[in-house]
């Protein structure tokens, strides 16, 4: 930082100037992109460039065809519906738990274990998340038979936990401190005094939360919700774990393809699903990314 | 703030945090509940299940090839981003939007998606290199990018890294001297942050081991869940109390670290 402001340092530390070295120090990056280049673009253009090839050779847009089918669009539809439900839930009690962590002790011991423990859960998810709730309220489960034995039945119209709404139940484990990690800093960033000026001018709670800190925090919310809705519609493990019958929601359609007879009839469309499902995280993360910078606008 | 507010932001709180402890504790404890039932229904808790995991020779190895994969994980990605990105902010700054853009890629390219594109590669790479589970790490490598490469860039940020270059280099110190003696003790919470993220999201990994056919620890414990539940479920508890502890050293040690050298934020 101070380096910045001596010029003469500056000119010391890049001696660009000369073309002759140029080359040398092009050398010190060139194992990352060689690695990069194998390992996440190729797959990239693999998937890209295998989504337009058609299963006679020529390019063409007939893989995309395979999206159309009922099944597949039904998986489609599941997945943004359970996406956009998490997401959406997500959301709101996150927000709600980070307006609890936020108003307290900024350096409190609660604060600091609340960020580590939504730190580590946030990440949490597969078989190990799918067997928690398994035990809890699975028909085996230890909250299941305790309902059970005072009289409650949980699934009085069926069980319901094996299939979507169960799964969306148990996203919400991990979009819930997802929400409180990406939503407290525009939380940190309403000031007390904003709402001491409201009271001033004679304005109440709700005067407060409907025309200051309610449109200074929508668009971070809004944002974050995106965030959910992109983190959602990625998962795949916990799915896997839990959903016994295949291809219900679009990453499994992807597993299906990949390790069935089916898959590999069509290698084509399990790139053209992977390349759709990049388009729309793709689009989500943009308008996210749109958000949180106009949130931190006042935010700093 | 009003008394009355006061009370009523104060009951709010509680019931908020006792709501969300309900929900994010139970499972937990559940899943432990579960691990130590007797065969039968009245019968005494038993810690049979957990005894049964080293004599269940599929988990055991499981469990060794996962912390190899987070070990060799980490290390790769120490040896491989942390001197391109000290080198692209010393030499290359006009390259440092395009490192940032391809680190943080991953987040848009969901690990389902990426593994369709990658799956012809390990093909190739088992028939024609070799097809220990090891090789998964290179993999493993782009899913932690993005993280670790926020984690460095703070804590690269947070130290005044051409002025210790410069005067490393102007006493004589090679590169390599600079990288491991001057940049790597200067910003130790950015590095162990960056490894022990690495390590947990190795240790958690599923989609690609599962889609690429190897076994590492979430597909094992799937896998014996089949045959004995307890026992995976025993599995499952102490991978997650493991991969907690991890993250919970690194946010105690990153607090820690923080005290004694105030100039860093990460």
């Amino acid at each position: 930082m101070t380096a910045a402001g001596n010029p003469a340092f500056n000119a010391a530390a890049r001696p660009l100037g000369g073309g002759r070295r140029l080359p040398l120090t092009w050398l010190g990056v060139v194992p990352f992109f060689i690695y990069v280049g194998i390992f996440l673009l190729l797959p990239t253009t693999i998937i890209v460039a295998g989504s337009l090839v058609g299963p006679d050779g020529s390019i063409s847009l007939s893989n995309f065809d395979g999206i159309n089918r009922p099944f597949m669009f039904k998986s489609f539809v599941n997945s943004i519906e359970i996406s956009t439900i998490s997401a959406v839930l997500g959301a709101i009690f996150g927000a709600l738990l980070a307006y609890a962590v936020a108003t307290g002790d900024p350096k409190g011991f609660l604060r600091r274990s609340v960020m580590s423990a939504a730190g580590v859960v946030a990440q949490f998810g597969g078989v190990t998340l799918t067997f928690a709730f398994v035990a809890t309220i699975g028909t085996e489960g230890i909250v299941y038979l305790w309902l059970q034995q005072h009289g409650i039945e949980m699934y009085p119209n069926g069980v319901w936990f094996f299939d979507l709404p169960g799964l969306t139940l148990i996203y919400l484990y991990f979009q819930i401190p997802l929400m409180v990690l990406v939503f407290i800093p525009a939380l940190d960033g309403i000031r007390p005094q904003w709402r001491e000026a409201t009271e001033s001018l004679g304005g109440s709670g709700w005067h407060y939360w409907r025309y200051v800190a309610g449109p200074l925090l929508f668009p971070s919310f809004l944002g974050c919700t995106l965030l959910l809705f992109a983190n959602a519609f990625s998962a795949y493990a916990t799915a896997a774990a839990l959903l016994t019958q295949g291809g219900v929601i679009l990453p499994l359609q992807v597993q299906a393809l990949l390790t069935s007879e089916t898959g590999s009839s069509s290698p084509g469309l399990a790139k053209a699903l992977a390349l759709a499902m990049v388009a729309v995280v793709l689009v989500v993360m943009s308008l996210y990314a749109l958000l949180q910078r106009r949130t931190s606008q006042w935010l700093r | 703030m009003t008394r009355s507010r006061r009370i009523r932001l104060q009951a709010l709180r509680f019931v908020i945090f006792a709501l969300a402890a309900a929900f994010f504790l139970v499972p937990i404890g559940a899943m432990f509940e579960f691990s130590t039932r007797g065969i039968g229904i009245n019968s005494a808790r038993t810690f049979s299940a957990w005894a049964a995991i080293p004599s269940t020779p599929e988990l055991a190895t499981a469990i060794t090839v996962s912390l190899e994969l987070a070990l060799i994980t980490s290390l790769l990605m120490l040896g491989l981003l942390l001197p391109t990105m000290v080198w692209v902010r010393l030499r290359l700054p006009r390259l440092n939007r395009i490192v940032e853009f391809i680190c943080l890629m991953p987040l848009t390219v969901p690990a389902i998606a990426l593994v369709v594109g990658i799956k012809p590669l390990y093909i190739w790479i088992s028939l024609n290199f070799t097809d220990s589970i090891l090789a998964l790490s290179f993999a493993y490598l782009i899913l932690v990018l993005p993280y670790a490469y926020r984690s460095l860039d703070a804590g690269l940020a947070a130290i005044d890294l051409k002025i210790l270059t410069e005067a490393a280099r102007s006493l004589g110190a090679g590169w390599g001297t600079v990288m491991l003696r001057v940049v790597v003790p200067n910003m130790p919470t950015a590095i162990l942050n960056a490894s022990l993220l690495s390590a947990s999201l190795v240790l958690g990994e599923y989609t690609f081991a599962n889609l690429l056919n190897y076994e590492n620890l979430q597909v094992a414990i799937q896998y014996v869940s089949l045959v004995s539940a307890g026992t995976s479920i025993a599995v499952a508890v102490a991978s997650l109390l493991f991969a907690f502890v991890l993250l919970m050293i690194l946010s105690f040690a990153g607090g820690r670290l923080q005290v004694r050298s105030p100039g860093q934020r990460a």
